[in-house]
């Protein structure tokens, strides 16, 4: 079984500057990966180098199982970096231009326009298109041989909520119908209820990869009961000093969520006053922002 | 490659500036061709250019008098049209939209230039048909006879044409290849055709023998040596015959040749930012 992208040792140098670094990117069949990073951090160069549009400095790319730049891609539809098209045909003959470059019937191109909810105005000049309709044309275009791998650099900028919904749908839809998906973002949280894995890439290296779970770390409960430190002693004796936290004014346990029924008597049964106890949800951002800056640090 | 050719063919046919560069040939052959030289005949005005008399704007002459425009004026219009048609691509950011859907690189230039030599082949069509209908409207107005060339005249005379024009189509779309873009090479090369081409052959080659010399090495001398050798006009721009006709049209073709090339190796070798 051929995996839909594989890269070993991937790099790219633009003069000084390391763009992308020793990249092992393994993207399985079937799968939604999400491709994740702040600004700057290498993932439309990565995605430029797995289309054979950029030539990596060194590494190997494995599209499909063949190299891209050795010829035609084929099951192959990607978005790069905002969608481009002729501003002087109508998203529709755009699409059809496209279409003959792919070896693809004008069927596809009615078909893929009302994937994208796009065919009421596919007969407008591409330049009259607003910035969301632009970037729905340009997954149209990706959408358009019907591929086996989609590669989406970024496919929500400029969606408004609901086409950034939208957007999660269709990719779903996607990831379940066996298209394989490597979608790039900024945001964990914007990709985390699609993707069945993430890669975090900082400064051009892949510095975390795994489910949305596993990087959001161990679960745990937050708790806030008077008087505080109190609470911390007796939390330590239940629980174990070492898996609690003062933090923000409150406690955090590392500890399983349905043990929290349990806690809250013993607490209550020690007289102290518990206000509130809940499951601790690590803030997805925050998660990132640590790993990127974690990564970053150890780069540096 | 045939698909690519189809696609580009249908970008080139439904972009506007296809469309005006096409009028402004047609409307530039016809005044400069027929119009100014005719108004100056029929006003009876006696300028430097009373060699060019009523003989020289009759049907017979069609050939010669298609030809004079294309080293030089309407050249500069085929060079923007290579331009375009390669560095659009570039200026729009449409390379990595079109590659993503299948085709190599080279097939996408390969049809490029093969859509640029249709239309390098319509234009030229064009200014025959152009130059075919005001010389009849001349013959008539001045009651002279309508002989036209014979066909093997008129067939070479297309086919030169033909030549030179995909030949500086090649030149735009290599220097858009060599420079992404589409200001500068068009920039650039109009400064190459209209300022230093006549510079150089004005002013530079009298002067100087090494230039003289390696003027009939370059493309628009040996495009003006084609068209004189086959009739056009001595007083048009750029129209002079430098080298024999034969050696123009083998340089000519040998230049249409190596745009073509270099462009496709810059094209494969470099990122597609
Ligand atoms: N053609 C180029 N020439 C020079 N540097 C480049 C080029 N392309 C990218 N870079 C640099 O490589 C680094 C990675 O850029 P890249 O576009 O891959 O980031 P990104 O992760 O896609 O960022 P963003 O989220 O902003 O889209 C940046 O520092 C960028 O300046
Ligand atoms: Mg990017």
């Amino acid at each position: 079984m051929n995996l839909p992208v594989q890269t070993e040792g991937l790099t790219k140098r633009y003069g000084g500057l390391t763009a992308v670094q020793d990249l092992n990117l393994t993207v399985r069949a079937g799968e939604v990966y999400g491709f994740l990073g702040p600004n700057g951090a290498g993932k439309t160069t990565t995605l430029r180098m797995l289309l054979g549009l950029v030539r990596p400095t060194a590494g190997t790319v494995r599209l499909l199982g063949r190299p891209p730049a050795a010829g035609r891609l084929t099951g192959v539809g990607a978005l790069i970096e905002g969608p481009a098209f002729y501003p002087y045909l109508s998203g529709r003959d755009n699409l059809r231009v496209l279409a003959r470059y792919a070896g693809v019937g004008a069927d596809r191109v009615a078909l893929v326009l009302d994937l994208v909810d796009l065919t009421d105005r596919a007969g407008d000049r591409y330049a009259g298109y607003s910035l969301g309709m632009k970037q729905r044309l340009g997954v149209a275009a990706a959408l358009l041989k019907d591929p086996r791998l989609l590669i989406l650099d970024e496919p929500t900028n400029g969606l408004d909520p609901a086409g950034m919904a939208d957007m999660r749908t269709l990719i779903r839809r996607l990831g379940a119908a066996g298209c394989t998906v490597l979608v790039s973002s900024h945001l964990l949280g914007e990709v985390e209820q699609v993707c069945d894995r993430v890669g975090v890439i900082a400064r051009g290296r892949l510095v975390a990869e795994g489910s949305v779970a596993e990087l959001r770390g161990a679960a745990g409960l937050r708790l806030l009961a008077d008087p505080l430190d109190a609470a911390a002693a007796r939390a330590r004796d239940l629980v174990g000093a070492e898996r609690v936290r003062v933090v923000d004014g409150g406690l955090e346990l590392a500890v399983e969520p349905d043990r929290a029924a349990w806690l809250n008597t013993e607490l209550v049964g020690a007289g102290l006053a518990v206000r509130e106890l809940r499951p601790r949800e690590r803030d997805l951002e925050q998660v990132f922002f640590d790993l990127v800056e974690k990564g970053t640090a150890d780069v540096a | 490659m045939s698909r690519s050719f189809r696609a580009e063919t249908v970008k080139l046919v439904r972009r506007p500036a296809s469309w005006l560069l096409l009028a402004i040939t047609l409307v530039l052959a016809l005044i400069f061709t027929y119009v100014f030289p005719y108004a100056g005949i029929a006003g009876g005005t006696d300028g430097p250019n009373t060699g060019r008399a009523l003989p020289a704007l009759l049907p017979d002459q069609l050939v010669g008098n298609s030809l004079g425009g294309l080293p030089v004026f309407l050249g500069s219009i085929l060079l923007i049209l290579g331009v375009l048609t390669v560095g659009g691509e570039y200026g729009w950011g449409t390379w990595k939209t079109v590659l993503t859907q299948g085709p190599t690189r080279l097939e996408v230039y390969a049809g490029k230039l093969l859509a640029l030599a249709a239309a390098a082949l319509a234009v030229v069509l064009a200014v025959f048909a152009v130059g075919a209908v005001a010389s009849v409207l001349i013959a008539s107005a001045e009651a002279q006879p309508v002989t036209w060339p014979s066909a093997g005249d008129l067939l070479t005379g297309i086919g030169a044409g033909w030549l030179i024009a995909t030949m500086w189509a090649m030149l735009g779309a290599v220097l858009a290849v060599a420079l992404r873009a589409v200001a500068l090479p068009v920039g650039l090369g109009l400064v190459w055709m209209l300022a230093v081409q006549n510079l150089l052959a004005a002013i530079a080659a009298p002067l100087v023998d090494w230039v003289a010399k390696a003027q009939e090495g370059l493309p628009g001398p040996n495009a003006g040596s084609l068209a004189a050798a086959l009739g056009a006009p001595g007083d048009t721009p750029g129209v002079a015959a430098t080298v024999g006709g034969g050696q123009a049209a083998v340089v000519v073709a040998a230049y249409l040749v190596g745009f073509a090339a270099v462009g496709a190796v810059l094209l494969r070798r470099r990122d597609i930012g």
